[in-house]
């Protein structure tokens, strides 16, 4: 089980975090023309990298904030976690 | 003969107390401290069990964890455990323990046929036997495998005892009590570490307990509990015995299972039977001692053969002795103090040593004591089959590959000792790829992946000094680490016989024209020649050797096999250990009771109950409850003798007629607040909130970025900035996180909070053309006309002092009404409501008449809904605007969903006007057609149309605008049902939305 350090709360056990996919997935912005490749590249493509992954979790049973998280997917091992308005470095 | 093999002055029990039980119908004593193994042992009893396979006899030949055979089923207190390893099982008053895959009984096993047939159950028997024909698998082979390849026995009985959950942190868990784990811990708390030091034994001190040594001048008993005293009083360290790591899991957090009550006859009520530790350490101590492994000989599974440490633990620790006859087979010092310790209690043991002669402070010891000792022997094989009576021993020639002569000698047990294997499971599940020591012929941790660090025997050091020094130099530094602090102590001196080196051997060569079985692993029945066959047919991966013998594949994993079986594979390949590899260690380290992985997490307790603030009024009301999520909902009310369907008929009805009361406190409410409030509803919802006014509501529909229709429900703009949403029940918790979604990434900049205020209201639906009479009567000083109060309209009341707030919203298609109080007035509320509402027949009514009224009114709900369908295939394509963007709208230009013949909800009746539809039936054209019937849609939800009196459903059919007024067949072809129903509109009631107007 992962220990997870919410940016807000600080370490937490991963049975309080729900998983939010992909973090560095953009939304086009509203009102824009889209292709349709384009669009469907944001609503299904994803990649599963074996490595270094930017994903975003969600402090559900906490202080309901969404952050994001840079973990090896493989070894699970956890760089960083920031706001959603900081980068990872 | 009660415990005839016990001796007096030696071991650790309470000898004032006579502890009796029950093996196999007999009854025996032991005394407190026992083990199941040692009380049974004490009397003498070895055969215990039959082996897996060939059902040969087996004893006991561990004292503790790494036991293979002795598994026993074991009877207490009416509850019945299976494959309990009665060499960790303390005695306890009473208990009844039988053997286990044997019939007619242990002594007389017909099962033991498959020993003279043993040619025929070579390795990968099953997979070469039972393939073919394929019908036989589950009439003939699974029962045949299951009658005579099995464990014990799984009680069908509800289990009834209590088992926790616990989470722990520290700074620093030290896993196992022997002198590493205690130096360690021991130095770690006095530099003001938070430790927690875990013992899988009754007993703290590991091999403490069994080994000729001093500490600080204490024998190691007495400086054991010198340390666990000081450790037990101080504030910042935990000790638990009877508590196993098991599973050693990411981020440092690693599992343990503490047996709190296994060893108590009157267990105090709320005392659990286990309790399961979540234990997430900063740095994790590996102190897990070594095991002896045996080596391999003929029939070396016989009752009688013991690990030689073992042997010394039945002495030291339980005052018993396996035989009184022993002959000692061993390839270093080890066998020797087994020896000793024998000699201690008058028995003269026989030493056969595979070393060549050669001295060793040990070995002068026991000459002194007038030892017989043979060196260059080894046990050819055990004679006897029911227990060891004789052996069949040689003297090895130079190169150790054959006897040069064989003898008999007598004896009653073998103690083998073919050096020590150190437990690497935990380190390895951590995932430290391990190396091969030479020293020692064994795997050691190497590089830690995490922050674990192994120390002692379980490392590979075999000396107490060493030991000792490891421990409180690795609790020092560690916990200076963490706390910074700087106190460190000494290491005190300790005393213990020098040792010389081990001999390589580990398996005796067959003499010629001798078969016997040469047992690698006990619990699976595994021989040297299972794993010779399966190299000669090819397999070479250690991983795929396992699995086509099983070898360590049983419940001990291996642990007195392991290593034999590698040597075994490098010789046949000509190979090294290291390059043969060694298989995953993975959790648990031992078999684990489903009952501790559970919790508390059953009944009542699975998952919260949600009970509305009304519940204590249902429940005298004789609701018959339903689950919705978490939510119990009354289902519907039953009076006298009625059933589901009379009632929710009657329920509906009443509504149609006067009035009805629902409690809709478990739908979803969410309060949204802020300047961009509207601008937020108009991304989130299909259809368009600029134009909501203060005091309306409004339907609204929310789409995923895929185009499928997420939740729908009502929201109310309260006041300039502040909106009352609505969600199902079911989607309440996901509609927050998706809005949460959108307002912390994706549109940051939007000025608004959301809020879930789904516990702090209760409310109540009033539907019915009286319910706007009632309303009046609960509101006298509020004008509730259709005027000052429209449909969609909103208004605050005080309802007899209390603040309520009253919406004009219908989910029954009739004129409707819903009261919310805060939560506390709930029940309040209702009764006000059923007392007022008397005189216009007021009744409650149910989720099942709920469904009724919304199905012959064709609102969607759940089933419509149900992550497969886009606004248009349930009618709701008007909500969409074409005006604005909103989540998902860019989806909905996706070819599949514009297509002219898209699924659309339509309205069934059965022709005869009769008949209910099951809901799910498949729609077809022809029932009768040829199979695979082409489906032209489903059945989503079916009711009684209390209205016009006959069945009606709503289906979602490929091409529904076109289909009214076709006739198919509703079919399930599981129940081999069909009936003919009529397409029609899914509006079957009031088709132009008078009466929520009215």
């Amino acid at each position: 089980m992962l220990y997870i350090k919410c940016p807000f709360c600080g370490y937490r056990s991963q049975k309080e975090f729900a998983y939010g996919g992909d973090g560095t997935i953009k939304r086009p912005e509203l009102n824009q023309e889209i292709s349709d490749e384009k669009w469907n590249e944001f609503v299904y493509l994803r990649k599963s990298p074996n490595g270094k992954h930017i994903e975003l979790w969600h402090h559900v049973a906490g202080c309901r904030q969404w952050f994001k998280v840079q973990r090896d997917t493989v070894t699970h091992e956890i760089f960083q976690t920031t706001k959603m308005n900081e980068e990872i470095k | 003969m009660s415990q005839s093999y016990r001796i007096n002055n030696e071991g650790l029990l309470n000898r004032n107390k006579e502890i009796s039980f029950k093996f196999n119908g007999t009854k025996y004593t032991g005394y407190e401290g026992d083990t199941l193994a040692s009380a049974l042992l004490a009397n003498g009893i070895h055969l215990v069990g039959r082996s897996f396979k060939y059902h040969r006899p087996r004893g006991f030949f561990g004292a503790g964890v790494e036991e293979p055979n002795a598994k026993l089923q074991i009877l207490l207190n009416g509850h019945s455990e299976p494959n309990v390893n009665a060499t960790e099982f303390e005695l306890v008053e009473g208990i009844e323990a039988t053997s286990q895959n044997c019939w007619p009984s242990v002594k007389f096993d017909l099962g033991a046929i498959n020993n003279y047939l043993s040619k025929f159950f070579p390795a990968g028997f099953y997979y070469k036997t039972f393939k073919w024909p394929k019908s036989f698998w589950y009439k003939v082979y699974e029962p045949f495998i299951r009658k005579i390849a099995g464990f014990g026995i799984a009680s069908l009985e509800k289990d009834k005892e209590r088992y926790e959950h616990k989470y722990e942190y520290c700074d620093l868990l030290v896993t196992g009590s022997g002198p590493a784990g205690l130096s360690s811990a021991y130095a770690a708390a006095k530099n003001g570490a938070k430790v927690i030091l875990v013992e899988d034994k009754p007993r703290f001190g590991g091999s403490l307990l069994t080994d000729d040594v001093t500490i600080d001048n204490l024998s190691g008993k007495a400086w054991t509990d010198k340390i666990i005293t000081q450790l037990k009083e101080m504030p910042n360290v935990i000790v638990r015995n009877r508590s196993q790591v098991f599973g050693y899991y990411d981020h440092n957090m690693t599992v343990m299972i503490e047996r709190t009550g296994d060893h108590l006859k009157d267990k105090p009520k709320y005392v659990p039977r286990q309790r399961l530790w979540y234990i997430r350490a900063k740095e994790v101590i590996l102190s897990t001692g070594s095991i002896e492994r045996p080596i391999v000989f003929g029939n070396n599974d016989t009752p009688g053969v013991f690990l030689s440490a073992a042997a010394k633990e039945y002495i030291k620790v339980y005052g018993v002795l396996v035989g009184k006859k022993p002959l000692i087979f061993t390839n270093n010092d080890s066998g020797y103090e087994t020896a000793l310790e024998f000699k201690k209690h008058g028995i003269d043991p026989i030493i056969l040593d595979t070393r060549e002669e050669h001295t060793s402070e040990l070995i002068d010891s026991a000459k002194n004591q007038n030892i017989k000792i043979k060196f260059s022997y080894a046990v050819i094989a055990a004679n006897g089959y029911k227990k060891v009576n004789s052996a069949q021993i040689g003297r090895l020639n130079k190169d150790k590959t054959s006897f040069v002569n064989s003898e008999t000698i007598e004896c009653d047990c073998i103690c083998v000792s073919g050096f020590w294997t150190p437990t690497v499971h935990l380190a390895s599940q951590s995932g430290n790829k391990l190396k091969f020591d030479d020293k020692i012929d064994a795997f050691v941790p190497d590089k830690s992946k995490q922050n674990e660090t192994s120390i002692g025997a379980s490392k590979g050091t075999f000396t107490l000094q060493d030991t000792l020094d490891e421990g409180f130099k690795k609790g020092f530094d560690l916990s200076k680490k963490i706390t910074s602090n700087n106190n460190s102590i000494s290491t005190p001196s300790s005393n213990e016989i020098k040792k010389s080196l081990h001999d390589k051997f580990w398996c005796s060569p067959l003499p010629k024209n001798k078969n016997f079985k040469r047992f690698v692993d006990f619990q699976n029945d595994v021989s040297v020649s299972d794993i010779e066959v399966a190299l000669r047919e090819g397999y070479r991966s250690i991983e795929h050797v396992k699995r086509y013998t099983t070898l360590g594949m049983a419940t001990d994993q291996g642990r007195t096999s392991n290593l034999n079986g590698l040597q075994l594979v490098a010789n046949v390949e000509k190979k090294i250990v290291p390059q043969v590899g060694h298989t995953t260690f993975r959790p648990p380290f031992t078999p684990i009771t489903i009952g501790t992985i559970v919790g508390r997490e059953v009944d009542m307790e699975y998952m919260p109950t949600r009970k509305t603030p009304m519940h204590s009024w249902h429940e005298k009301n004789n609701a018959v409850f339903v689950d919705a999520g978490a939510w119990k909902r009354p289902r519907y009310y039953k009076q006298g003798n009625e059933n589901l369907f009379e009632a929710s008929k009657r329920e509906a009805k009443n509504v149609r007629e006067h009035v009805g009361i629902c409690d809709v406190t478990t739908l979803g409410k969410i309060d949204i607040k802020g300047p961009d409030a509207a601008e937020f509803l108009n991304r989130v919802y299909t259809n368009g909130w600029s134009k909501l006014s203060i005091g309306k509501a409004r339907y609204g529909v929310m789409l995923r970025e895929d185009g499928i229709v997420m939740d729908d429900g009502t929201t109310t703009r309260i006041s300039e900035n502040h909106y009352h949403m609505t969600t199902t029940t079911a989607q309440a918790a996901n509609v927050l996180s998706h809005l949460e979604y959108y307002l912390q990434i994706v549109w940051p900049e939007l000025k608004v909070n959301v809020l879930s205020t789904t516990e702090q209201w209760a409310g109540a639906a009033l539907a019915g053309p009286k319910s706007r009479d009632l309303l009046a009567k609960l509101f006298p000083n509020l004008d509730v006309s259709n005027e000052a109060l429209p449909f969609m309209g909103y208004t605050e009341g005080n309802l007899f002092g209390i603040k309520a707030k009253i919406f004009r919203i219908s989910f029954s298609g009739e004129l409707a009404y819903e009261i919310n109080v805060e939560s506390n007035y709930g029940l309040f509320m209702w009764e006000k409501i059923m007392e007022i509402g008397k005189e216009f027949n007021i009744q409650p009514y149910g989720t099942e008449a709920l469904s009724f009224l919304r199905i012959e009114m064709g609102h969607v709900a759940g089933p419509e809904l149900d992550g497969r369908t886009i606004p248009y295939d349930v009618s709701l394509e008007g909500l969409v605007s074409n005006k604005k963007d909103f989540v998902g709208k860019r989806s909905l230009q996706k070819e599949a969903f514009n297509k002219l013949d898209r699924q659309k909800l339509v309205g069934l009746v059965p022709t005869d006007k009769k008949t209910n539809i099951p809901e799910g039936s498949h729609l077809v054209m022809d029932k009768n057609a040829k199979l695979p019937n082409p489906k032209l849609g489903h059945v989503s939800s079916s009711c009684w149309s209390v209205e016009n009196n006959n069945p009606f459903s709503l289906a979602i059919v490929k091409d529904g605008k076109n289909m009214i007024g076709k006739k198919l067949f509703a079919v399930s072809p599981l129940k081999d049902f069909a009936v003919e129903v009529e397409v029609i509109s899914s509006h079957y009631v009031d088709q132009e939305g008078k009466r929520v107007r009215s």
